[in-house]
């Protein structure tokens, strides 16, 4: 119960910052729009090359759009965070009895309507390109995407309370993000990949996400793919949240 | 609640870096009293924030028991932070919040109503005068409007105990007063007032009581007055027409004068209470004869005694 109350309280605080510079929704929904406009039409080529899932170019494409929208946007949440360290909010909050769960459940939170606000307006905005969807996909596809963005948004959190300065959380995200993203068959379909790359992307949790993804945007909603995808997802943010609260109760100036 | 504010027994604090461990706080037992105000002293590094944090719940303990506004710092973490405040060095409000709005929030995390938060952040504004600023962002303040914000925000739930970490720092002269009313309103409330501070005139001007942490341990504790005393007698300089020697003579068989010497054509005596030794100095004179010129008298500072206890000058230290 306190902990419900809490995160919403945290929620309401960092959603009330959030909404006074919503310029952060502009540049999430220009840049995965950026690749849609400029990119996607390249594949509408190669869709035919053997290996490439067959059902259309954008249906291929957006899903793992999407996925990079949840990773990315949740990637750099731990900016914030550390210029709050040094105003001595994170302090501040940590000496009232708040609970630690919810001081990053109620950020992540913030952080995953934001995400899910915007792939809601890149599927939209990828309808008229040829993409197909029926309603419970979507529904399936955001909790998705939810889930990934948890997932990362905690991790960030962790990170930033463990790194405590930009000049050493820049590095680690820019440089874990990409291979991470590379992996996943996010910008192809790793069915693509060479017999060694496929061996290392499967190691890779995100390649399930994006593999159930794509899965429901092909129309596979019943695939084992897609409830593989969710599950790992999702066992592995409760994972990441326990980090995380933990961070935030340990977090030392 | 009876008993005292804070009381520790032992309290360590160890840290370790790549190499080497570093004993920042190395067991200090100190008991702080309900309804004082109390300073923590020491130079950089000595151990004062590590102390503040670990009793605030921010930092766990490596070592040693304390117990905190009436609960076990260590099994009642909970409690501890209901009924402390603690206003950190850095504040704590965010530049791009409102101050009215940051109360708020403050107030609702110690679990009020948003009514009850509101109205709590109405009062607090009043009593802050705040009044001109609480509607706008906090980047917009003055250095003194946002230190009293931030005090704010740690008085929101009207704790029994109020840690302040150097709560003056960087402020200028008016708006130093300005937090010294305040922290003497918070004493007269009844609330116990923790602070650290780099100013060893804020610390005699506004402390009951004050300790001195160096190299990780207390080194005195006590009131300014009683430290001062310790450390050095008053110091009585006179002059007389005449004779310095023969005045000298006179005075330094006197039973309340500790040490003596002339100095550039002055007579310079140590004693114990200089408030009292003056009138007899003059009596002493009188009777005897001599024209007493110039008589002046000085008191030590807590610099005298930082300088003794630590060797070393708080303001070679202060950053």
């Amino acid at each position: 119960m306190k902990v419900m109350r809490d995160t919403w309280l945290v929620f309401g605080r960092y959603w009330g910052l959030f909404i006074h510079n919503p310029v952060w929704v502009v540049i999430g929904v220009v840049q995965p729009l950026l690749y849609l406009i400029l990119f996607a039409p390249l594949l509408s080529s190669i869709a035919k090359t053997p290996g490439f899932p067959t059902g259309g170019a954008y249906n291929v494409f957006v899903p793992g759009l999407l996925v990079q929208l949840g990773m990315f946007g949740a990637a750099g949440v731990g900016f914030s965070l550390i210029a709050e360290l040094r105003m001595g909010v994170i302090e501040r909050l940590r000496v009232t009895p708040v609970s630690r769960v919810s001081l990053l459940l109620g950020r992540a939170l913030r952080d995953i309507v934001s995400i899910v606000t915007q792939s809601l307006i890149l599927i939209v905005l990828a309808l008229p390109f040829g993409l197909s969807i029926n309603p419970i996909g979507v529904v399936v596809v955001l909790a998705l995407i939810a889930l990934i963005g948890l997932l990362t948004a905690s991790i960030a959190y962790a990170a930033a309370l463990w790194l405590r300065s930009e000049d050493s959380y820049a590095p680690l995200i820019f440089t874990s993000s990409l291979p991470i993203l590379l992996l996943s068959g996010v910008l192809l379909p790793l069915g693509l990949a060479p017999q060694w790359l496929r061996g290392i992307a499967a190691l890779n949790p995100l390649s399930y996400a994006v593999d159930a993804a794509r899965a429901v945007f092909l129309g596979n909603l019943g695939d084992p793919s897609v409830i593989k995808g969710v599950a790992l997802m999702a066992v592995l943010s409760i994972f990441a949240v326990l980090l995380g609260a933990r961070a935030f109760g340990r977090a030392v100036a | 609640m009876d008993g005292n504010a804070i009381e520790t027994r032992g309290l360590r604090r160890v840290f370790k870096t790549r190499n080497r461990v570093v004993e920042a706080v190395a067991g200090v037992d100190m008991t702080v009293h309900n309804g004082e105000i109390f300073g923590f002293l020491g130079p950089n590094g000595a151990g004062k924030t590590t102390t503040l944090r670990m009793l605030a719940t921010l930092l766990p303990p490596s070592g040693g028991t304390a117990t905190v506004a009436g609960a076990d710092l260590l099994k009642q973490q909970g409690e501890v932070r209901e009924r402390i405040g603690y206003v950190g060095q850095a504040g704590g409000s965010d530049r791009e919040i409102m101050g009215r709005t940051e109360l708020v929030f403050q107030g609702r995390l110690y679990g009020m109503s948003l009514a009850a938060a509101k109205k709590r952040a109405a009062d607090l504004i009043e009593m802050l005068e705040l009044e001109g600023c609480a509607d706008r962002k906090v980047a917009t303040y003055s250095g003194g409007q946002k230190r009293r914000l931030d005090i704010g925000l740690g008085l929101v739930h009207d704790p029994q105990l109020l840690f302040l970490d150097e709560p003056t720092t960087g402020l200028d002269p008016q708006s130093r007063a300005r937090v010294w009313d305040e922290v003497r309103r918070m004493h007269d409330r009844g609330t116990t007032v923790f602070l650290t501070t780099h100013y060893l005139d804020e610390a005699d001007a506004l402390c009951d009581r004050i300790a001195i942490i160096d190299h990780g341990k207390i080194v005195t504790l006590g009131s300014p007055e009683e430290l001062k005393r310790e450390v050095a007698g008053d110091l009585v300089t006179l002059s007389v027409k005449g004779d310095q020697q023969a005045a000298l003579d006179l005075l330094k068989g006197q039973p309340f004068v500790r040490e003596s010497a002339t100095e550039e054509g002055a007579i310079r005596l140590y004693v114990d209470r200089g408030e009292v030794a003056m009138p007899a100095i003059l009596r002493l004179l009188d009777s005897a004869g001599m024209q007493l010129l110039t008589i002046g008298l000085q008191r030590p500072s807590l610099d005298d005694v930082f300088l003794r206890k630590t060797g070393r000058s708080l303001r070679e230290t202060a950053a």
